[in-house]
């Protein structure tokens, strides 16, 4: 165990790389929350998900995967490359025309690894039960994943989506979300205060677990622990605590880094902080 | 003239209703999904026929669209049931991006659509969606006119790869099609030829123009009545065949003159044969309360209606020659 959280934690350190990379080179997108979450799509994707990188749609017989909150494209995309659905180097065509790597994930521009267009919050949660409807219907016994931001459970459908689940036992669906605290008019306390997302969500019936979102240990025994739970009758939520914009300590502690790029200097400062440890694109 | 009798009347969702039973005992993978309009939507047969394919979601079209667009990964067929206004305007953007944008094999399939809704009111009859639908990459948009063809058309989508947008409604109207037609997508359909003026008609106005034509065949027109059922993708070629034998037009929709079949045909002729048109549409307002039959009279939706703008689209023809 000791090992492969060392591997993950270096793969992190060089998603995160490409991350910051990314934005810098097209000057937009979003680093806070890609940050925040990467040590939890790293494990995702190195260690918890049954998965081929030889992408087909379908993806019967292997687990899924749903960005639901699509803005956080970057480390999608690091993550998907990382594992071997593209080439790394065609992370450089981030956001720039003619690119498969869309500002927000699309299906449409045929990239391997993305099932749904996501960016328009709230809609991945709906999704993601579907999908996993789809796998009991046809006796498929893998697992349905999904990730949501904290400000995107503002959104109507994703209450939608709380009560049918638990209402139906689709107990093949762990869903994500991650509790940073921001969003880009502040903070969620500020904008509108989300309350007790574990008593909420437990009133509407899901099996509730906690996770420190940037502890790759802690990461890695919860997303466990969840796949154990599974197949138990309720549907599963994760509530995440991360630090957006973790791992470049100028981009912690605030919302100002949900949409902005650095600059040469400041991405020269948060690459210093950052090992390059499989190699950069 | 072809001569079009009925023996009965049916509505056309219940044309829809027969038609999901038949495509799913055709193939396992059609399943269906309700927001809490199961018997509105005809689609009890289905449920009780296969109650581990069909999902009843409650009153939550957002989260229903998500669902199906989910279902689709991993090779399901969803046939989605509510009333169009709930299927359309509620949840564009829902369709737009994990529907349309997405790729996804979903069936919209709407209900209760336009004035014929009747006495709910205005809150219900949406005379806006078929604009919505037909403006979204991808997306097909049909619109039958009868039950035969309702069901033949529903049959026809499970087999299309591909989201789609079935529009049909709420009252009993005469049943004149084939009842054992084969619906082809986007193939418009001949229903009388005539020399004079082309009338384009979709929906429910398509028995509106054969009356119509009958009684303009009385005082001398010769009508083409064409149904455009499909109206994405629109059938060109039988358009500009028509107008090249008549010299103007006539659409007929029960929906907003804005944005409806009637300015889908406008665009074809301004691009490539300019004539004369005139809407039989609603002229964008909303509906309100009434009988059926009340509201297509005073919103002009009827086979006067029809005749009227016959007489004033040949007028205009005649004083452009």
């Amino acid at each position: 165990m000791a090992t492969d959280i060392q591997q993950l934690t270096q793969t992190a350190s060089q998603v995160r790389r490409d991350i910051l990379r990314m934005v810098h080179a097209c000057q937009s997108g979003h680093p806070g929350g890609s940050l925040g979450c990467t040590d939890f799509l790293v494990a995702l994707y190195f260690e918890i998900l049954n998965h081929d990188p030889k992408f087909n749609m379908d993806g019967k017989g292997e687990d899924l995967f749903f960005l639901s909150n699509g803005h956080i494209s970057p480390v999608f995309y690091s993550v998907l490359a990382r594992s071997g659905y593209f080439e790394v180097k065609e992370l450089a065509t981030f956001r720039k025309l003619n690119s498969r790597l869309q500002g927000h994930p699309t299906t449409h521009e045929h990239l391997p690894g993305v099932r749904m267009a996501s960016g328009s919050l709230g809609q991945g949660l709906s999704v993601a039960i579907g999908a996993a409807l789809t796998k009991k219907l046809n006796g498929d016994t893998s697992l349905v994943f999904s990730l949501h931001g904290d400000g995107e459970i503002q959104e109507g459908q994703i209450w939608e989506a709380a009560m049918y689940a638990p209402h139906n036992k689709v107990d093949n669906l762990i869903a994500t979300i991650d509790v940073n605290g921001q969003q880009i008019d502040g903070s969620t306390e500020q904008v509108l205060s989300l309350g007790s997302l574990r008593a909420k969500w437990e009133a509407f019936g899901w099996e509730v677990l906690e996770m420190s979102g940037n502890d790759m240990t802690d990461v890695v025994r919860v997303l466990h622990l969840a796949k154990a739970k599974a197949f138990k009758g309720k549907p599963i939520l994760i509530l995440m605590q991360t630090e957006m914009g973790n791992g470049v300590d100028f981009m912690m502690h605030s919302h100002k880094w949900h949409g902005i790029a650095p600059n040469d200097e400041q991405l020269a400062n948060a690459l210093a902080q950052l090992e390059e440890t499989i190699g950069d694109y | 003239m072809k001569k079009y009798t009925f023996t009965e009347k049916k509505d056309t969702r219940s044309g829809f209703g027969a038609g999901l039973l038949e495509a799913g005992k055709k193939n396992k993978e059609v399943v269906a999904l309700c927001a809490d309009l199961t018997g509105s939507l005809k689609m009890d047969a289905f449920q009780k026929e296969f109650p581990e394919r069909f999902f009843q979601v409650g009153i939550a079209e957002a989260n229903m669209i998500g669902i199906a667009a989910g279902m689709t990964i991993g090779g399901k067929i969803p046939f989605t049931g509510t009333f169009a206004n709930f299927s359309t305007g509620r949840v564009y953007d829902q369709i737009r991006q994990s529907v349309a944008y997405s790729d996804k094999n979903v069936k919209i399939c709407a209900s209760h659509a336009g004035l014929t809704l009747g006495e709910d009111g205005a809150t219900h009859q949406i005379l806006e969606d078929i604009g919505m639908m037909k403006m979204l990459p991808g997306m097909t948009v049909i619109n039958p006119c009868d039950y035969n063809q309702t069901k033949a058309a529903t049959i026809a989508i499970a087999e299309h790869e591909g989201p789609v947008y079935l529009r049909f409604g709420r009252p009993t109207v005469p049943v004149f099609t084939d009842p054992d037609q084969k619906f082809e997508i986007g193939k418009a359909w001949m229903v009388n030829e005539g020399k004079d003026v082309s009338i384009f008609a979709t929906g429910h106005l398509v028995w509106k123009a054969i009356e119509a034509g009958e009684k303009l065949a009385e005082m001398g027109i010769d009508a083409e009545i064409i149904n455009i059922h499909t109206i994405k993708p629109l059938d060109v070629q039988a358009i500009l065949t028509s107008v090249a034998k008549t010299g103007c037009v006539v659409s007929a929709e029960e929906h907003n003159r804005l944005g409806g079949l009637g300015d889908s045909i406008a665009q074809v002729l301004a691009q490539h044969s300019p004539a004369p048109q005139e809407y039989v549409a609603v002229n964008d307002s909303f509906g309100e309360s009434g009988t059926p039959d009340q509201l297509m009279e005073k919103y002009g939706l009827n086979s006067e209606a029809i005749i009227k703008a016959v007489q004033k689209v040949i007028a205009r023809k005649q004083a452009r020659d």
